[in-house]
């Protein structure tokens, strides 16, 4: 380095680098600028010592703060749930017709709900509730037991055909199974059930099916199919079905039933949450 | 020179300090023109959050506040919300456009008279040397060992520097709050974290950079000089040494004897006042340079110079480069080009985005919607044949008063809407009140009847109506079926 040219203009040494015919000057950095430089390597010593930095064996190096992540996110959490306490007590001691009625409480239980919707509910009825074969759509206004926020909201207590001594039960007969109807009275029944929305099944008699049904379903669907919601009978007449509305699909259903089983939520999950659910799924458009 | 260049021919440290420069007090017209500039400049900085400005109930009555929790920006009669931040975009481009201007028609006018840089450290030098004495005695007072005398002049000055520091820091916290509460809070002790936090931070930036790195941050820090050198031309007015009549330059003897001796002999009398009262220790007479914030004491300091040994004034001025080519040639210099196509093209669109700006507030809306389809399910199948789609539709009052807005949907003559949570009014519509500069979330179903035709999509138009100014809002959607 020490054969380097002088810039003739400057007088001041080159560094010898030189592009185009432009030179390179070895004009030296400003103190400050050195020490700055040199104290941001010093300010990360820092970091090593306070907070966790290298990789051991088995572990790593905690540093003096006891810094994590996790302990972070737990402290996040309590904290927003401090903040919900107080809106949670809100939701408690009003009456779902209130909190559906007032924005800033409907507004809260709809956002506290569609996370334990995801959480709890969306593994069966579908993250948009669309539900899918033997899981009821919540979005629809056909409701088997009842689609008023009260309804909805004892469906979520107690579930269906689970632990809960109020737990909500429709026993239809197995009317194949069991022996209780001819096959061709079952698809006569179909035949008839199918017609009321406009479909058939082949060689069914729908006359001789309209009375097997006065005779066995109606005492739960009703006279005019359009189901009981306090037995937990289906409406047979709309579009609508659970398990599918095509001639194979209902056969096999009054042949074999269907046990559809929905979880009891009390107890699982916290009172204010099962407000807000039942909130949350009567707003999502279908609630009576 | 503030830039260290080792002597010539010898190998030179790889780091300098920077040598101290040593201002001297001058007065004259240019001194005048930046005091003015830093009354004004530090007077709007630290008195404007005081300003009081009525906006009604409700709303906060600093005039200009950034409301930084609320997500607001208070100007006068001006609020802006985060989603119109293109108005503070607007204003950015339309100060890089007058700073462009400015350097076209003279240079670095801005380093020289407003920047924050250039006023603050304005203001610690004249502490300084109000403390210290002027250049003269400072530098003594830098020889001088240790003495109770010197420790004392330190003491005060930085005492100063430290306190306008702090009031420096002060005024800035009180743009992001209620001003008078912030004061209160400041004298009994009582003020958030957040507020002594920031109040550290500038006070520690303010002392540093203008009592300590001062013509440093405007030589290695500032990105401003690097562009304005390849921004400017030939036709800029810049600080100018006019070296065709300073030179050959001599003392006040030397010249003297060249004109006995029949020698040309300059004006110049190197008397160094220039380099003296220089902020950032340049040497104006070696030309343009990039230490040189040209704010004009040289001009000052030589005037005066001038005027004492009896010779015309403006040996050092404004002068473009052009006339500079033009006196070296021995031409006579020529009238500096104001209208020339850079400046008019800036002038153009500094109005264009002015014009602009101002039509796009003037029309603004204070209310707006956004609508939202549901992603899942598209739609759903009614019971009765219907079908039913849902949108999360926002309003925004961006009033500083409750507003009811009446939502309505056009395109589906047999749809029905249905807001949850709202009840239709007695003439059947759809009022939605919305709380005083907020915004409101509703979920708003449309309900077509069984049998309706209806294609995969069919288009919706959403229509907010404020019911008292009839100011409508569309918004287009669709309507999804299988």
């Amino acid at each position: 380095m020490g054969t380097n040219k002088l810039d003739e203009v400057t007088g001041t040494e080159t560094t010898g680098h030189e592009w185009d015919g432009i030179a390179e000057l070895n004009t030296p950095l400003p103190r400050w600028w050195v020490l700055t430089f040199w104290a941001t390597f010093i300010w990360s010593i820092g970091y090593w010592i306070v907070y966790p930095a290298f990789p051991l064996m088995n572990s790593y190096t905690k540093g003096l703060g006891n810094y994590t992540e996790r302990a972070v996110v737990e402290e996040d959490l309590s904290k927003l749930n401090a903040m919900r306490a107080e809106s949670a007590k809100k939701l408690m001691g009003a009456s779902l017709e209130d909190i559906k009625n007032n924005t800033e409480l409907l507004n809260f239980a709809r956002a506290m709900a569609t996370p334990a919707f995801g959480d709890n509910c969306a593994p069966c009825h579908g993250t948009g509730a669309s539900g899918s074969k033997g899981f009821p759509n919540l979005n629809d206004d056909d409701w088997l037991w009842g689609g008023t926020l009260e309804d909805i909201h004892q469906t979520i207590k107690v579930g269906v055909r689970d632990k809960h001594e109020d737990t909500r039960v429709n026993d239809m007969p197995a009317f194949g199974k069991d022996e209780v109807l001819e096959p061709k009275q079952i698809t006569d029944v179909a035949g008839y059930v199918l017609s009321l929305s406009g479909g058939k099944v082949d060689g069914a008699d729908v006359e001789a099916g309209k009375t097997l049904f006065a005779e066995n379903c109606a005492s739960c669907h009703g006279e005019d199919a359009k189901g009981m919601t306090e037995m937990g009978a289906p409406n047979l007449t709309d579009n609508i079905w659970l398990y599918g509305g095509d001639a194979k699909t209902v056969l096999a259903t009054i042949n074999g039933s269907r046990k559809g089983i929905m979880p009891t939520w009390e107890g699982r999950l916290d009172p204010a949450t099962i407000k807000a659910l039942a909130v949350y799924v009567h707003t999502l458009g279908g609630g009576k | 020179m503030a830039i260290t260049s080792p002597p010539a021919g010898k190998k030179g440290p790889l780091y300098a300090a920077a040598p101290r420069i040593y201002p001297q007090q001058i007065s004259g017209t240019f001194r005048n023109i930046k005091w003015a500039m830093m009354v004004v400049t530090l007077g709007v900085y630290y008195l404007l959050p005081f300003v009081r400005w009525d906006r009604g109930e409700g709303a906060p009555d600093q005039a200009v506040l950034v409301d930084l929790p609320g997500r607001r920006l208070y100007f006068f009669f001006i609020e802006i919300w985060p989603q119109e931040v293109y108005y503070l975009t607007g204003l950015l481009i339309l100060a890089a456009l007058v700073l462009f201007l400015m350097n076209a028609l003279a240079g670095r006018i801005w380093c020289g008279y407003l920047c924050w840089q250039t006023v603050w450290t304005d203001m610690f030098m004249a502490v300084e040397r109000w403390v210290e004495g002027d250049r003269r005695g400072m530098m003594k007072l830098d020889k001088e060992p240790f003495s109770l005398r010197k420790a004392r002049l330190k003491i005060t000055k930085h005492a100063i520097w430290l306190l306008i520091a702090w009031w420096t820091g002060g005024a800035w916290v009180l743009y992001f709050g209620d001003a008078p509460t912030i004061v209160n809070d400041l004298l009994h002790f009582r003020a958030s974290f957040d507020v002594y936090l920031w109040i550290a931070i500038l006070t520690g930036t303010t002392y540093l950079f203008a009592g300590w790195a001062r013509e440093q941050v405007c030589i290695y820090m500032c990105p401003w000089p690097r562009i304005q050198a390849a921004l400017t031309d030939d036709e800029a007015l810049n600080v100018t040494y006019l070296r065709d009549r300073g030179e050959p330059n001599g003392s006040v003897k030397t010249q003297k004897k060249r004109i006995e001796a029949g020698e040309p002999a300059g004006d110049c009398i190197d008397c160094r006042q220039c380099i003296n009262v220089c902020p950032t220790g340049v040497d104006i007479r070696k030309g343009l340079q990039l230490p040189c914030i040209q704010c004009g004491l040289c001009i000052d300091a030589c005037d005066a110079v001038m005027t004492k040994i009896g010779k015309p004034v403006g040996l050092i001025t404004y002068e473009s480069e052009v006339n500079v080519e033009r006196r070296d040639a021995g031409l006579e210099p020529v009238r500096p080009k104001i209208f020339r196509p850079r400046t008019i093209i800036y002038m153009v669109v500094i109005a264009i985005v002015t014009v602009a700006m101002g039509w796009s507030f003037l029309t603004r809306s204070s209310s707006g919607m956004s609508v939202l389809h549901d992603r899942n399910p598209l739609y759903v199948n009614l019971s009765g044949g219907g079908i039913r789609n849902g949108y999360t539709i926002r309003l925004l009052n961006m009033k500083i008063k409750a507003r009811t807005f009446i939502i309505e949907d056009e395109g589906l003559p047999d749809a029905t809407m249905t807001v949850i949570g709202e009840k239709k009014s007695a003439d059947g519509k759809w009022k939605i009140k919305v709380a005083p500069d907020t915004t409101r979330e509703l979920r708003v179903l449309l309900i077509t009847p069984k049998g309706a035709k209806l294609d995969k999509a069919t288009p919706v138009t959403f229509r907010i109506t404020e019911v008292e100014s009839g100011e409508t809002t569309l918004v287009g959607d669709y309507f999804r079926a299988p």
